[in-house]
């Protein structure tokens, strides 16, 4: 049976093999920080399984190897890597190959939505393919491996060149892939805290929260607000959701979650479209276009990012409350 | 009620408006909020383990980089830009709303990488845009021409975030799923991405619309100035 767990080991064999390369080539910072994830990767499932019987300890050293990911991060710098191959090799290949470069990448979600929607039903010799548990990402895990097949065949370029590649794009992201994984865990680690519940009794001082209608607004403008000075929605979720989104809108008034999650994070999104904090998207386009207004992009983009706001809390409200 | 956990929200505040690495921003927000709360440093530690790898989902998408990485090294860019490059010759409202369905669509797929202001708009979308307004209005000044660019570069940016949202494997949809999670609420990534296409639609209708009024805007410019020409002569 295919279950989610293969899919982070797989990710960890990947991390690890990002640290040894980058061992080999003498960054010792990147090295430690790609090995440090793999390993944490590797041994979640220990962890979570030794903290349900009652032991703490993989959790703390867990927990260690978190803040030695924080104290790396500030070291990563981003190095450039040689391309493989030249721009013209590129061109080349890009011109006789032509739109069957798409197909492996639109593999990806096709697989994907195939596992989630039919996967239930896939069973072999009556036992079934895929576990029930989080069927849609171990479906993306096999979708990445069938299109990394796919993609190895079309270029006629062996799959470990494939790897080689992945690890390329990882170096470049750096340190910023880990984002979004570690707001969602401070997402946990603020409501254990009691940061939702101060928020929520704060909230509740100064709004009307037994008005939905009122709640939904202050959340909904919280994301804008908190993403504007931020400039990251995805650092505004969790404060608003374990403020007001949870305790407010989802456990009081009975909001739908997707619908609150969903188009809560498309309100932050608008708030990106907004601010200078966002500079990789709304100050270096400036630059790189040589405006004379740093601000020239977000002025052009505000009346949009307001509509869209506008829509997208008209929809929320028609819809969340159901 | 104790309040002092809530330095932990200042912290990331403060923290990423001093440009900190947003990281160790992060954790540190997340390590301060759990010590005020009076956590001692053993749960600490075991909070922040526990909720870090229960969070692991959302690095999924490392599984779609070397299929992109084989993609790109193959000319997946080059052929985008090529692709991108034979919209020419249409006009200026065809060419922005043209770009803005195909960078939206590719963000669908993840591919968020293949267009962007430095892949796409300044070799490619910005020129384009240019002449397509010259046809319109021969005489561009600098703020003409600072106007198309910022609009072409906000289609790009409209285009990417209101596309990248239905994507499962990005970020957005696995944090709000994560999130529900950790506080006993399943949900399906399918389910949460489904509610992002209403407002995907609506941006790319917005921004289509801002688009076209912005060409009959010059091209009301271009009509005075032809008859206050006309008049004048």
């Amino acid at each position: 049976m295919l279950r989610i767990e293969y899919a982070y080991w797989l990710i960890a064999a990947f991390l690890l093999y990002t640290g040894l390369r980058n061992l080999r080539e003498r960054h010792g910072w990147h090295a430690a920080f790609w090995l440090v994830l793999g390993v944490l990767f590797g041994a979640g499932d220990y962890v979570l399984a030794q903290q349900a019987v009652g032991n703490a300890l993989p959790a703390q050293l867990a927990g260690a190897g978190v803040i030695a990911l924080a104290l790396l991060a500030p070291r990563l710098h981003r190095h450039a890597h040689v391309e493989s191959r030249s721009a013209e090799q590129r061109l080349q290949s890009a011109i006789r190959l032509g739109h069957k470069l798409f197909v492996p990448a639109l593999m990806i979600p096709l697989v994907t939505l195939l596992v989630a929607l039919f996967g239930a039903h896939l069973a072999i010799a009556g036992h079934h393919v895929f576990a029930a548990a989080q069927m849609t990402l171990t479906g993306l895990a096999l979708a990445c491996l069938v299109a990394l097949f796919a993609a190895a065949k079309v270029t006629r370029v062996p799959l470990l060149d494939g790897v080689a590649e992945g690890r390329r794009l990882l170096d470049a992201i750096g340190w910023a892939a880990l984002l979004p994984l570690l707001l969602a865990a401070l997402g946990e680690v603020f409501t254990q805290s009691g940061v939702g519940a101060a928020i929520a009794a704060l909230a509740s001082t100064f709004l009307p929260t037994g008005s939905a209608f009122a709640c939904l607004l202050a959340f909904a403008l919280g994301m804008v607000l908190f993403t504007v000075i931020m400039g990251n929605a995805f650092a505004a979720f969790p404060v608003m959701m374990a403020g007001i989104g949870l305790p407010l809108l989802v456990q009081q008034h009975g909001a739908h979650p997707a619908i609150l999650g969903s188009m809560g994070m498309l309100c932050g999104y608008c708030g990106t479209l907004l601010t200078p904090m966002a500079a990789d998207f709304n100050l270096v386009p400036a630059a790189l276009l040589e405006l004379r207004s740093p601000y020239g992009v977000i002025r052009a983009q505000a009346w949009s990012a307001l509509a869209i706001l506008a829509t997208t809390f008209l929809l929320m409200w028609l819809f969340v409350f159901r | 009620m104790n309040y002092w956990p809530l330095l932990g929200v200042a912290v990331i505040v403060i923290g990423f408006l001093l440009r900190f690495n947003p990281v160790l921003v992060v954790v540190t927000a997340a390590i301060s909020s759990a010590l005020l709360a009076g956590f001692t440093v053993p749960a600490l530690l075991a909070l922040l383990g526990k909720s870090f790898v229960s969070s692991r989902m959302l690095l999924i998408f490392l599984l779609t980089l070397p299929v992109i990485g084989l993609l790109e090294r193959a000319g997946l860019r080059e052929h985008a830009q090529r692709w991108m490059g034979r919209m020419h010759g249409l006009t200026l409202a065809r060419l922005l709303i043209g770009y803005l369905l195909l960078r939206q669509l590719l963000a669908t797929l993840g591919l968020t990488g293949v267009a962007g202001p430095a892949q796409t708009v300044r070799p490619l979308l910005a020129p384009m845009g240019e002449a397509a307004v010259e046809k319109i209005l021969p005489t561009l000044d600098d703020a003409d021409r600072d106007e198309l660019r910022a609009i072409a570069a906000a289609t790009d940016n409209i285009g990417r975030f209101f596309g990248e949202d239905v994507f499962i494997a990005l970020g957005a949809v696995l944090l709000i799923q994560a999130f529900y999670s950790q506080h006993g609420i399943e949900l399906t990534p399918l389910s949460i991405a489904l509610w992002a296409l209403p407002t995907a639609i609506a941006a790319f209708v917005i921004q289509s619309v801002r688009i076209w009024l912005y060409q009959r805007r010059l091209q009301r410019r271009a009509a005075n100035a032809l008859t206050r020409t006309e008049s004048a002569g």
